[in-house]
């Protein structure tokens, strides 16, 4: 699938609850629980996602042109974010990683849902997932 | 207690609004309590029609302030009983307070190889003025230790307090824990060694009745926002003769007699340690919320919020006795105000505080400015829910019903 693809099931799915702010985060912390474990030993500071509240660590490796992340965090509903992260951009080319334009977070009305403070957080991890795949981009070509 | 629940919530304009859909239930009152329509009406009324400087120009609108102003003075003096207004230095708050005391008196008392005595419990701004304080004095900074229930071990302040205490710097009641500290005993004993005390009064005074003569403290801190009255005011209360031979904090206007190149004389206390124009208007609304306080009476608000408290606690005990102990109480001292702060089995405390957020009840998550205090529980932080005088049992209800389900979910 597409990043476009996966955005609109994330916004069909997140439509479901209304805008009910309690379920909403149920099923954040729910989807949080789909990440795939990640390995301690790369729970490192290096690898942590500087500017979250939370705890949140992104362990990026690139294989065959695709970059693959590792992630977790140290709090449900932030683990939930990211998961949306990680089901959008694992596995995808530098190129389709970069050119991405996030539109899901403004039509589930994310900050709305996570306040200020957390939005930053969010910010950042799309920021430190955004320059993993810079990086591989420009070690590929 | 207090029977006139509704008519008290009608005083308080913020409570009566949606927030996620849900009624707003506001349980972060030991971070900051809302404010009755009489302090919001005084604010605005000041700026409407009476707002001037103070103590400097001749004309009217500057005699009115100045008069209000004082006003305010007069009535912390009564609601502390303080022997006279001069002892009451009106600061931004606690936390300037005690910096206003670390930076002067410490300066001109303290001296390397003396000791400064805290708790366990301190908040930040109790702990960081004196260690700065410290550091550059070459002093040392001893912490009394606390129990499980979190109750200050008095046997071992004692082992601490020495004549090398020259000041016991405590907090009167935890915003943490809860906790009121034995802070007549404290004084005491620390006057007997020659150490003066300074006392962290920000949760205290809006629970407690204060009469520092009694008490006999040397410094007392007081919030405002925390007493129902306007951000960005406080009070520090020191003795007279400390506070005359304690050299001025800030340079600038109105502390100052005369002004030379040469030499510079300082004004009578209060004004030697209130340089520069202050918060007029929140000085002056102030006084509405002392009013207000007095008029409902402490002994009323304090019953009032014991009873909630004891409700919320009762309420968590029924949820664990079905949920095999999932949320842990942090602070069981038998002698504390209605601050409760407890974590969940599995969550986080910031997850809680989200998911109470979506219900519209508004609690604090996270380590209360008291890093150390969490670090002797082994815990990040907690959620805390903090009762007030417009309280009711129903909103008690409506959080454990909150965290019954939170509860359920994390049992998933």
């Amino acid at each position: 699938m597409t990043t476009t693809d996966i955005q609109n099931e994330i916004i069909d799915n997140f439509s479901l609850f209304e805008g009910d702010m309690e379920s909403t985060l149920f099923y954040l912390m729910d989807l949080g629980k789909k990440l795939p474990a990640m390995p301690d030993e790369h729970k490192t500071e290096n690898y942590i996602v500087k500017g979250c509240q939370s705890k949140v660590w992104v362990f990026p490796t690139f294989i065959d042109g695709k970059v693959y992340f590792e992630a977790d965090s140290n709090t449900e509903i932030t683990k939930g974010l990211v998961y949306l992260l990680w089901s959008i951009w694992n596995a995808q080319t530098p190129d389709e990683i970069l050119n991405s334009e996030l539109f899901f977070i403004e039509k589930i009305g994310m900050s709305r849902m996570i306040g200020s403070q957390r939005s930053n957080g969010f910010a950042n991890m799309i920021k430190q997932m955004k320059l993993y795949a810079l990086a591989y981009k420009t070690k590929g070509a | 207690m207090l029977n006139n629940i509704t008519h008290i919530r009608a005083q308080f304009p913020i409570l009566h609004q949606e927030v996620n859909g849900k009624p707003l239930v506001y349980f972060d009152n030991a971070a900051t309590t809302q404010k009755p329509k009489q302090v919001i009406d005084a604010l605005q009324r000041y700026y409407e029609l009476d707002n001037a400087n103070i103590h400097r120009a001749a004309h009217t609108l500057a005699a009115r302030s100045t008069e209000y102003f004082e006003a305010t003075r007069k009535t912390i003096q009564q609601f502390i009983n303080a022997k006279e207004e001069a002892e009451c230095i009106f600061t931004k708050g606690v936390t300037e307070s005690i910096n206003l005391v670390a930076q002067t008196w410490g300066k001109a008392n303290l001296n390397a190889g003396d000791e400064v005595l805290i708790t366990t419990m301190e908040h930040h701004s109790n702990i960081v003025p004196w260690q700065m304080i410290c550091e550059e004095k070459g002093a040392i900074l001893k912490v009394t230790p606390i129990n499980n229930s979190g109750e200050l071990l008095m046997e071992e302040f004692d082992k601490l307090l020495s004549t090398k205490t020259k000041i016991v710097a405590c907090v009167w009641v935890s915003n943490a824990l809860g906790t009121i500290n034995p802070v007549k005993e404290i004084i005491q004993k620390a006057h007997a060694v020659g150490a003066v005390v300074l006392l962290d009064g920000a949760q205290a005074c809006s629970h407690m009745q204060v009469d520092v003569q009694a008490l006999d403290c040397d410094f007392l801190t007081i919030s405002s926002h925390k007493l129902y009255g306007p951000t960005g005011v406080g009070v520090l209360y020191g003795k007279r003769e400390l506070l005359e031979a304690m050299p001025p904090y800030q340079g600038g206007g109105e502390m100052i007699k005369d002004v030379t190149f040469e030499k510079t004389t300082y004004n009578e206390i209060p004004y030697k340690f209130e340089a520069g124009t202050p918060n007029i208007g929140g000085v002056i609304a102030f006084k509405f919320a002392l009013d207000y306080v007095n008029e409902l009476g402490k002994e009323n608000i304090a019953k009032h919020e014991d009873h909630l408290l004891k409700h919320f606690v009762e309420g968590v005990n029924q949820i664990n006795l079905v949920n095999n102990n999932a949320i842990t109480l942090v602070g069981e001292a038998k002698n504390k105000v209605s601050v409760q702060s407890f974590t969940i089995n599995n969550m986080h405390h910031f997850d809680v505080g989200m998911m109470l957020d979506a219900k519209g009840i508004a609690v604090r998550t996270g380590h209360h400015c008291t890093q150390p205090l969490m670090q002797r529980f082994n815990l990040e932080g907690t959620v805390r829910a903090s009762f007030a005088l417009y309280n009711t049992t129903e909103e008690v209800d409506v959080l454990l019903q909150a965290l019954s389900s939170i509860v359920k979910f994390s049992n998933r």
